[in-house]
């Protein structure tokens, strides 16, 4: 097979620039709902670009890969990219982490007159008193109760660890060619995945009705949603990838010594994973 | 290569075809040197845009008084010419010469990932696009200083989403174009190109790669909390609600440090080839040249705070920020050290891109001392928010970044379009540069300490003269880039035919191969010897 | 007297004349503001002792790292016929020029350490005054003395449009200045009431951010009356480049007449 004497540099592609396109309209178009010029209708073209391009830039990627074009070296580069990006995504959460840490050791503490800073808590805040979960010392979004880690959290830790070890299972199977375990192990790691969803959903719902904790409830809100926010959109992204990889996996894609897609699947899910569990301990427990 | 596989995949057959005519080839482009160019040019486009409105600080600023511009559009020149100039004419540029030099200096056939290379390269018009755009919007564009600090940021009008979202953009396009070096210097190195044989221009990207990866996603959550504080009402930087707006200082300063180095780290690599080649000897102390590059990155993580001395950071902060900062002194001094010890006992010409690296190490050195003096936290209780800032971190930027990539260009035009530059213009270019640069910024230092504020539109009459001086300046160094302009223009259109080694001394894989470089270098990966390790 | 001679006495005697008038035209000028002020207080003394010594430590490092270089492109020049020595490593000296600029650091470091301590100990002092930024102006609160008022540009639109001839002072003049007595530890507080501001008096040796939502704590103790201006040093909008700040240091007698002349304009225009 050729593969293993050259890479492969695909020539001329059309979807880079699709894909620019996508981001851009939807760019635009969330920009332009925020300050309440357009409705949804712009961000879903966008979308819908970004969607095609996905499509077509992986159904090529796919194609090539199943026709035996890419090397071990090629299936290297893809290692390197997919762990950098997830690299990347662990800073992006790390800045909000950052918030939620410089909010409960520094900012609150100070407002409340510790650590020298008796003159803000004397002239400003004098009345209050730092309990954490706090709306901070104007109280925004009113009277509120936070989130307990018993219960929900605490079953919706165990559906990840679970999918985690599904996923595993799956790899396995895999890796011993045996395909028809691998593909239940997998959808079953789906399902879990959208259960975690749905009672992530059910427990935002239970926040706003019976909690009031909102966005808008001071730091604590603030942290909660942008921390289990962003981890829940993660969380459907993967479960998209994963379900793709089924898709695949069901048309007979991958090999047990080649299948780099599903790997970088595994990856990300494990990324997720290991976010939720330093979420539900800095959020839920802490 | 089989033939085969590739009919498979593209109609026309043959894998050594030339490049795909008409926009086409531009627009659906995985070539390295395709993409190389369309980041090149994009980036002196930007510097054009970005310069301008430097113009026109520098124009309002050349008296006291208002007699151009409006304080309000003012404020948004500054923020503009900053963001431009930072992620669209030095960033991009230096992408730019990675792209074209990297899997040429390593061996490889192209980028690890060729078409994501080209995605990285076509988000930026888009994001630059919107970015410009939001001059024209309602209440117009951003104007609190490309820091952004909240409150004032958001007290931005329709523009904001659209600044915030395209900072999303850019930061998007770094982070692929990050990953894609990253992959390449660790994938597609010809066999015998041992991590300590390369040059030192790949180990300086490959480390500016990983600080992309590690701070641009954090100046991603950044932007992120004040889009919801403004939107959703969050309160990361509300007092009111538990937040604090300092909070946002350390964010973005946990980014912006490390940008700047990210600014500076691939001119030190292009600094450490140019050196060599005109001194005729090899680098001095190439192992030094790398621990010190990674120390700095290193550091380059925890001095954030001396941005914000006078925010009323507790005392042992204070301390550890000054301290922390005052070391990356001694890792930057090995370079420059390094350097200078190149230069000794070489026999040294001195061609255009030779002159800008001695301007580079001279110019960027004082820029360095200034950056030192702002360390000492006492004294930048006084030096903070004036032109002292100004003139420091332009030292390090313009004569600094900008020289060394024009240095660059200077080097590899040769290579790229297989022509010679225009020695004696580009000379003209070099000196009208050189005397221009130190008019515009060296006042800017007597202005800071005599205590000028920066970001100001007017100012109060003792500071008339050297802002009149500096002004002067600009418009010499500005109007000088036209030069440059028309000077790149004439090699790619005609000149002198290059030789393959085109400089005499000049060593490296990229010298190996004809000039202009055939559109695909190395399909096969080529044999390394000595001579052509470490560049 | 001979025609030369007179030529000659005349243009002696006009070159003086121009020399003085030029000399007089760069003193006021700003020609000659080239560095930071030695300040009136014994932090911005020891501050600008500081910077100095920085400085000049960088001029020298500067004054020989570029001494060789220029010896080398002089000297070890290809027109010159030299062949390029091929030596590229040496441990000991790599090692020497990283030890050497440590102890220099650390040479800095100690002087710097001391003078950040001394700045930021609030403790002991005898009154406190409460700042306040709005966009565009300063309040300020003598919080022992019971006065409060707001500080604002007083320089004429007309000056800054360039329809009428700008004052000396131009847009560093307000209308009602600080007030505050000299040899005393005086505490200001800084904070803002919308967007970040800073006030800077360079006279003072420092300048501190005032932030909304928390209050930071200074201190000073100014030795000589008089008039000094400063700057908000923070960009906070449009008008940054006009929120001025003048400070009238006095003496401790002047002072206390000052607090009751301004207690009892503020009790009139409560009764009223
Ligand atoms: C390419 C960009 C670049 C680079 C390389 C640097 C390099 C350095 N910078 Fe600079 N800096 C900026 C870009 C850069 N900076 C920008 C953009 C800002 C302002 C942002 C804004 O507010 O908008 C800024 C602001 C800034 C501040 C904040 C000032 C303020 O706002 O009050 C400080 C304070 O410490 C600082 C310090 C330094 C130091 C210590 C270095 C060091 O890395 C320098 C080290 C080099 C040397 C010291 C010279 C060579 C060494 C020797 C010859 C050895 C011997 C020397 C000695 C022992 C003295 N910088
Ligand atoms: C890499 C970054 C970079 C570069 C290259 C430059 C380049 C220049 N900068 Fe910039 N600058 C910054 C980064 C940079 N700057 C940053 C980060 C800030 C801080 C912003 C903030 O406070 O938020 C800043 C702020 C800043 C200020 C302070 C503004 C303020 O505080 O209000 C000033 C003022 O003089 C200035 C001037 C210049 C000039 C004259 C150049 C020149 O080098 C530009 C030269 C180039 C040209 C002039 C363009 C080419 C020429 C033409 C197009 C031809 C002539 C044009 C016509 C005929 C129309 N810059
Ligand atoms: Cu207030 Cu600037
Ligand atoms: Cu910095």
């Amino acid at each position: 097979m050729s593969a293993d004497n050259g890479y492969y540099v695909p020539h001329q592609s059309i979807w880079p620039i699709v894909g620019s396109i996508g981001l851009f309209v939807t760019m635009i178009g969330l920009a332009n709902m925020l300050t309440g010029a357009w409705n949804a209708s712009v961000l879903l073209v966008g979308a819908t670009i970004l969607l095609i391009m996905i499509f077509g830039w992986f159904g090529a990627v796919i194609k090539e890969s199943e026709s035996g074009l890419y090397s071990q070296q090629v299936d290297r580069s893809f290692r390197w990219g997919m762990g950098w990006f997830i690299f990347s995504e662990i800073m992006f959460f790390a800045a909000f982490f950052g918030a939620l840490f410089y909010a409960r050791q520094f900012a609150l503490p100070w407002m409340a007159g510790d650590a020298g800073r008796l003159v803000t808590h004397e002239f400003l805040w004098p009345t209050f008193e730092y309990v954490w979960p706090s709306s901070g010392p104007a109280e925004l979004g009113g009277e509120f109760q936070p989130m307990g880690w018993w219960a929900l959290p605490t079953i919706n830790t165990l559906i990840l660890i679970t999918s985690s070890i599904t996923l595993t299972f799956s790899h396995e199977a895999m890796r011993h060619n045996q395909r028809q375990k691998h593909i239940n192990w997998l959808a079953l790691t789906i399902v879990l995945g959208l259960i975690f969803l749905g009672l992530q959903m059910y427990e935002y719902v239970y926040a706003y009705t019976e909690l009031n904790l909102r966005l808008e409830t001071g730091i604590y809100g603030s942290t909660f949603y942008m921390l289990t926010g962003f981890h829940g959109l993660h969380v459907a992204i993967g479960a998209i990838i994963l379900a793709v990889i089924l898709g695949r996996s069901l048309r007979g894609h991958f090999t047990a010594e080649r299948h780099f897609g599903f790997e970088a699947a595994v990856w990300y899910w494990h990324f997720v994973d290991v976010v939720w569990l330093f979420l539900f301990i800095c959020i839920y427990v802490l | 290569m089989a033939a085969t596989t590739h009919d498979v995949h593209d109609g026309h057959g043959e894998h050594h075809h030339g490049p795909a005519k008409g926009l086409g080839r531009w627009l659906f482009t995985t070539n390295h040197k395709d993409i190389g160019t369309l980041y090149l040019l994009f980036s002196l486009l930007m510097f054009l845009v970005g310069g301008s409105m430097a113009l026109i600080i520098r124009a309002e600023l050349f008296q006291p008084g208002l007699q151009l511009v409006d304080p309000h559009f003012f404020n948004q020149m500054t923020t503009m010419h900053a963001l431009i100039m930072v992620f669209g004419a030095v960033m991009p540029a230096f992408v730019g010469l990675a792209n074209w030099m990297l899997p040429m200096m390593v061996g490889a056939p192209d980028m690890a990932l060729p078409r994501m290379n080209n995605w990285s390269f076509w988000i930026l018009p888009f994001a630059f696009t919107m970015l410009l755009s939001t001059l024209f919007m309602p209440g117009g564009g951003p104007a609190s200083g490309w820091t952004l600090y909240p409150p004032l940021v958001l007290q931005t009008g329709d523009a904001f989403p659209f600044v915030i979202l395209a900072i999303h953009l850019m930061g998007i396009s770094s982070i692929m174009g990050a990953i894609n070096v990253i992959a390449t210097i660790f994938n597609m190195r010809a066999p015998g190109m041992t991590l300590m044989r390369m040059p030192l221009f790949v180990w300086t990207w490959l480390i500016t790669a990983f600080l992309l990866i590690a701070v641009m996603p954090v100046l991603a959550g950044a932007v992120t909390m004040l889009l919801t504080d403004r939107y959703f009402a969050t309160s990361f930087f509300n007092a009111a609600g538990g937040g604090d707006p300092v909070l946002f200082q350390h964010i973005f300063w946990f980014f912006g440090h490390p940008e700047v180095y990210i600014m500076i780290l691939p001119a030190f690599g292009v600094v450490s080839q140019i050196i060599p080649t005109f001194s005729r000897k090899p680098l001095f102390g190439y192992h030094s040249m790398v621990y010190a590059t990674a120390a700095i990155a290193f550091l380059s993580f925890i001095v954030w705070g001396h941005h914000m001395f006078t925010v009323g950071m507790p005392l042992t902060a204070e301390l550890f920020f000054m301290y922390a900062t005052m070391l990356i002194a001694v890792p930057t001094g090995v370079k420059v050290f390094n350097w200078v010890a190149t230069m000794w006992r070489g026999a040294m010409t001195f061609e255009t891109p030779m002159l800008f690296s001695i301007a580079f190490v001279i110019l960027f050195t004082i820029g360095g001392f200034s950056g030192l003096m702002l360390a000492i936290a006492p004294a930048d209780f006084q030096y903070h928010d004036t032109y002292f800032v100004v003139a420091h971190f332009h030292y390090v930027l313009v004569p600094g970044a900008v020289f060394s990539i024009m240095a660059a260009v200077y080097y590899w035009l040769p290579k790229w379009t297989g022509h010679m530059y225009n020695e004696r213009l580009s000379r003209i270019h070099f000196w009208l540069s050189v005397i221009g640069v130190n008019v515009l910024f060296f006042p800017q230092h007597f202005l800071g300490l005599a205590g000028m504020p920066r970001r100001v539109p007017d100012y109060a009459l003792q500071f008339t003269e050297w802002n009149m001086v500096s002004s002067i300046g600009a418009f010499i160094y500005g109007i000088s880039q036209l030069l440059f302009v028309y000077i790149v223009i004439q090699t790619i259109r005609a000149g002198d035919k290059a030789t393959d080694r085109v400089w005499e001394g000049a060593h490296g894989l990229e010298w190996t191969v004809p000039s202009p470089a055939p559109y695909h270098t190395f399909d096969k990966p080529p044999k390394i010897s000595t001579a052509d390790a470490h560049g | 007297m001979h025609i030369k001679c007179l030529a000659r006495f005349c243009a002696v005697l006009t070159s003086g004349v121009l020399l003085l008038w030029s000399m007089a035209a760069v003193a006021e000028s700003g020609w000659l503001q080239l560095n930071m002020p030695r300040g009136v207080t014994a932090v911005s003394r020891e501050v600008y002792d500081l910077h100095m010594l920085i400085l000049w430590i960088c001029v020298v490092i500067g004054v020989l790292v570029f001494g060789v270089m220029f010896y080398s492109m002089y000297f070890h020049r290809k027109s010159r016929g030299v062949k390029p020595a091929q030596f590229h490593e040496s441990t000991k000296v790599e090692v020497v020029w990283t030890l050497v600029p440590l102890f220099i650091l650390v040479g800095m470091a100690v002087p710097a350490t001391k003078t950040l301590i001394t700045m930021e100990d609030t403790r002991d002092t005898e009154m406190t005054v409460k700042i306040t930024g709005y966009q565009w102006r300063w309040q300020y609160e003598y919080l022992d003395q019971d006065i409060s008022f707001f500080s604002t540009l007083s320089t004429p639109r007309e000056q800054i449009y360039n329809l009428a001839e700008k004052n000396t002072d131009y847009i560093l003049e307000v209308d009602n200045p600080l007030v505050l007595p000299v040899d005393t530890r005086i505490r200001l507080l800084t904070t803002s009431a919308d967007v970040i501001h800073s006030w800077w008096v360079p006279d003072l040796g420092w300048k501190r951010d005032a932030i909304p939502g928390f209050i930071n704590d200074n201190w000073t103790l100014i030795e000589e009356p008089g008039i000094y201006r400063g700057v908000c040093a923070e960009l906070c909008g449009r008008d940054h480049a006009y929120m001025p700040i003048v400070l009238h240091a006095v003496s401790k007698e002047e002072f206390a007449e000052w607090v009751q002349q301004q207690q009892q304009s503020t009790a009139i225009s409560a009764a009223h």
